[in-house]
């Protein structure tokens, strides 16, 4: 138990550590200031300008950089899609493995353009190289690079100074930021993670499956995916496969590297703003909420199951865990992966015990607020942060404000919109799989399990999460709905934060008076706490009592 | 920017994108590894947890044996068991694991009670090629091992101290004896 605590603390002290460092870095890549690696890729950059033909002294409103979003991961999705239907056509180890069924294909694009990273396949048996690396690894960096272009932009707009008048309307250029994001933050940190997980024994070949094993370029892959909180993994087992995560120290490395940019961006946020107590604050609140979650999985699975009670087993729930991690880096692995939208998996969460099960569940029901994905995450939170000051002002009687600037009628209508976008698509889909025939096919357990199944597949693909029950498994209806809800849980907000930044971006910024109501206290942290649970879990909280609540409470097997 | 010009941007991104991260940066992790880390980045047999068999595909009592597999120890189609916490079928899997142990292990470990059982022999693990077992585990396996091969227990459990990983810097994660690397060392 003790010896469970210290590596949970120990690894939560190295994500606080790198936080002021990564994100003070971060703070200078999305101001366009120059960065230490400016002298090398400096010139890579200008030169992808130019083939770009994009001029970045041209910013962009609200409408102009939601457009570049959109026609972008539109292109991305295009090409993903057809990449995978034509496998036949692959250069490099196809293994013979035929085009992917076009329901399948559908739910696969979507799933890796928005950095969800649902599979309803298994990679070793159903990829070619070429899919996974030129297809499935690319949006890897991608659709993380777009979420912190999205960071960004929502940052540049609450902390520009001057309001009213015209370079207050723009929040800066999609193109640029996705560039800077990109070459900056994202492919520096994967290269080095990359080859230090090689070194552990992460397999990086091209040279095909061979005498049973199944290999190919994975490391290049796992670095990226665990980066940009995406997950798909390469193997269908995704991180719980020794040749993704072999050693400890790549289960380390891994969790690290999930968690830097999300963590780091709340100090970004602080040092961009003019106020870093702000980004500690945030940092503070979504510490505490994973912190909570961590105990809770780690407590519940230092027991077996009722399964294993009642035939005799004793000890803690190894039930689809590997020794090496044990039940404490695959419990500090499930929590790490569920608030963040990471959705790897070293461990099978189906395995897990019901109250073990319950926590990625209520993690995702946050909206992936709480630390989440790469950049998708802070402006998930600051909708929460909005929507506290909201309710603190009407509690204390004054029009709200945020950083200087008025919250209004327009603000809060998008913001709520936001906020209830992702909850809605979950239960829409969840409700259509469970009141018709059509989700039936995809369920393998019975009773509040299979319950269970249904309801983590569509949190987890509408919040662009990515893990599963994995015993869901995808018919035509399952694609094409979860599909549909991950391009939804995406797109919408993005839009919608957009939306929230153009509109803050133009206010006029008033300076603090002694009524405001200061929001980087601890005071305010409490409220934001308050909110993020009221309105992210409560939502879910029938449904968290059909499934995972009815099996906890049941002590004997079904 | 007009939509248009947009629609041309993101072509030119995807495409030069592709290039870059798709392709150039796999090959370039891909020559890097292969030079520096040789047949590690082909992928070590010693992580991949297998059965020794005898003829007869019967588990070897000669061997340490691995946890049980949802996969039947497949290398190369990997999937979890999915069982439930609260399934009747789990609790009947779990009931034929313990005998199965007990039928191996009894009659070098007299007196094995169900409690005494790792819970790691009865579980299948999440990789399904799990090349660790628990140093509870091995314990009682060395016992067999070395009654079958006609050794001193102590040389088995001597390999079974060198072929023990711990924890990584002793804090993070569990400690595991590697059957694989193991099994090889103790040969035919």
């Amino acid at each position: 138990m003790g010896q469970g605590i210290l590596q949970i603390a120990l690894f939560c002290a190295l994500v606080v550590a790198v936080v002021p460092l990564l994100g003070g870095y971060m703070a200078r890549v999305f101001s366009g200031e120059p960065t230490f690696l400016g002298a090398v890729l400096g010139p890579v950059e200008r030169l992808t300008y130019r083939l770009l033909r994009v001029d970045c002294a041209q910013g962009q409103g609200w409408k102009a950089y939601a457009r570049s979003v959109l026609v972008f991961s539109l292109a991305g999705w295009l090409v993903l899609f057809v990449i995978l239907r034509t496998q036949a056509l692959h250069p490099f180890y196809t293994g013979g493995r035929p085009a992917v069924p076009w329901d399948l294909s559908f739910n696969t694009a979507s799933s890796f353009v928005t950095n969800t990273n649902w599979q309803f396949y298994g990679g070793e048996t159903t990829m070619t190289y070429f899919s996974q690396m030129a297809g499935l690894a690319v949006q890897n960096f991608l659709s993380a690079a777009v979420g912190l272009a999205v960071a960004a932009a929502l940052i540049r707009a609450l902390a520009a100074r001057r309001g009213g008048d015209a370079p207050g309307q723009t929040i800066g250029n999609f193109w640029q930021d996705l560039v800077r994001a990109t070459l900056y933050v994202l492919l520096p940190i994967a290269i080095v993670a990359a080859l230090v997980l090689v070194s552990q024994g992460t397999v990086q070949t091209l040279g095909g499956a061979a005498g049973g094993l199944a290999r190919g370029p994975v490391a290049s892959q796992e670095a990226i995916k665990q980066l940009g909180t995406n997950g798909g993994g390469f193997f269908n087992v995704n991180s719980a496969y020794p040749f993704e995560n072999p050693t400890q120290l790549s289960n380390l490395l891994e969790m690290f590297l999930i968690l830097c940019i999300p963590a780091s961006l709340t100090a970004t946020y602080g040092r961009i703003v003019g106020n870093r107590r702000e980004g500690w604050a945030i940092f503070g609140v979504m510490a505490l909420l994973f912190v909570v979650s961590v105990a809770v999985v780690f407590a519940a699975e230092r027991h077996g199951t009722p399964a294993q009670h009642a035939a005799g087993v004793v000890g803690a729930n190894l039930e689809g865990k590997d020794i090496r991690f044990g039940t404490t880096d695959s419990a500090l692995w499930t929590a790490v992966t569920t608030v963040t939208s990471a959705g790897a998996v070293n461990a099978a969460l189906e395995s897990l015990t019901a109250i073990g099960g319950l926590v990625p569940m209520v993690d995702m029901a946050y909206g992936e607020s709480v630390f989440g994905g790469v950049g998708t995450g802070l402006y998930t939170m600051l909708m929460y942060v909005l929507l506290a000051v909201f309710i603190g002002g009407l509690m204390v009687g004054r029009t709200p404000e945020y950083l200087g600037r008025k919250i209004e009628a327009r603000e809060i209508r998008l913001v709520s919109l936001a906020v209830l976008a992702t909850p809605l698509i979950a239960l829409a889909g969840a409700g259509a799989a469970l009141a018709t025939t059509y989700g039936a096919p995809s369920i393998h357990a019975s009773g509040p399990q299979g319950f269970s199944e249904t309801l983590y597949a569509y949190l987890s693909q509408a919040n662009n999460n990515g893990s599963a029950f994995a015993g869901y498994t995808g018919v035509t209806f399952a694609d094409v709905v979860g599909g549909l809800a991950m391009l939804a849980g995406r797109f919408v907000p993005i839009v919608l934060v957009l939306a929230v930044a153009g509109s803050l971006a133009g206010k006029r910024v008033a300076p603090a008076g002694l009524g405001t109501l200061r929001t980087d206290t601890a005071t305010f942290g409490g409220l934001l706490v308050g909110v993020v649970v009221l309105v992210g879990a409560l939502t879910f909280f029938p449904a968290l009592l059909l499934g995972p609540v009815v099996q906890g409470l049941t002590g004997r097997p079904l | 920017m007009r939509p248009g010009r947009d629609l041309t941007t993101a072509a030119i991104a995807i495409v030069l994108f592709t290039g870059v991260l798709g392709i150039g940066y796999p090959l370039a992790i891909t020559a890097v590894s292969q030079v520096a880390f040789g047949a590690r980045a082909d992928g070590s047999r010693d992580l991949i947890g297998t059965p020794r068999l005898t003829a007869a595909k019967r588990p070897d009592p000669a061997f340490f044996q691995p946890r049980p597999s949802a996969t039947g120890y497949s290398a190369s189609a990997t999937f979890f068991s999915n069982r439930g916490p609260n399934a009747a079928s789990a609790r009947a899997f779990y009931r034929h694991a313990l005998a199965a142990y007990h039928a191996r292990e009894d009659r070098y470990s007299p007196g094995l009670t169900d409690a005494d059982v790792p819970v790691d022999a009865v579980t299948t693990s999440a990789s399904g090629v799990d090349p660790h077992i628990s140093p509870a585990n091995a314990a009682i396996q060395a016992r067999r091992v070395a009654a079958v091969r006609g050794i001193a227990p102590a040389r088995v459990l001597a390999l079974v101290a060198a072929h023990t990983d711990g924890r990584f810097l002793g804090v993070f994660g569990e400690p595991g004896v590697n059957v694989q690397a193991l099994n090889r060392a103790l040969g035919r």
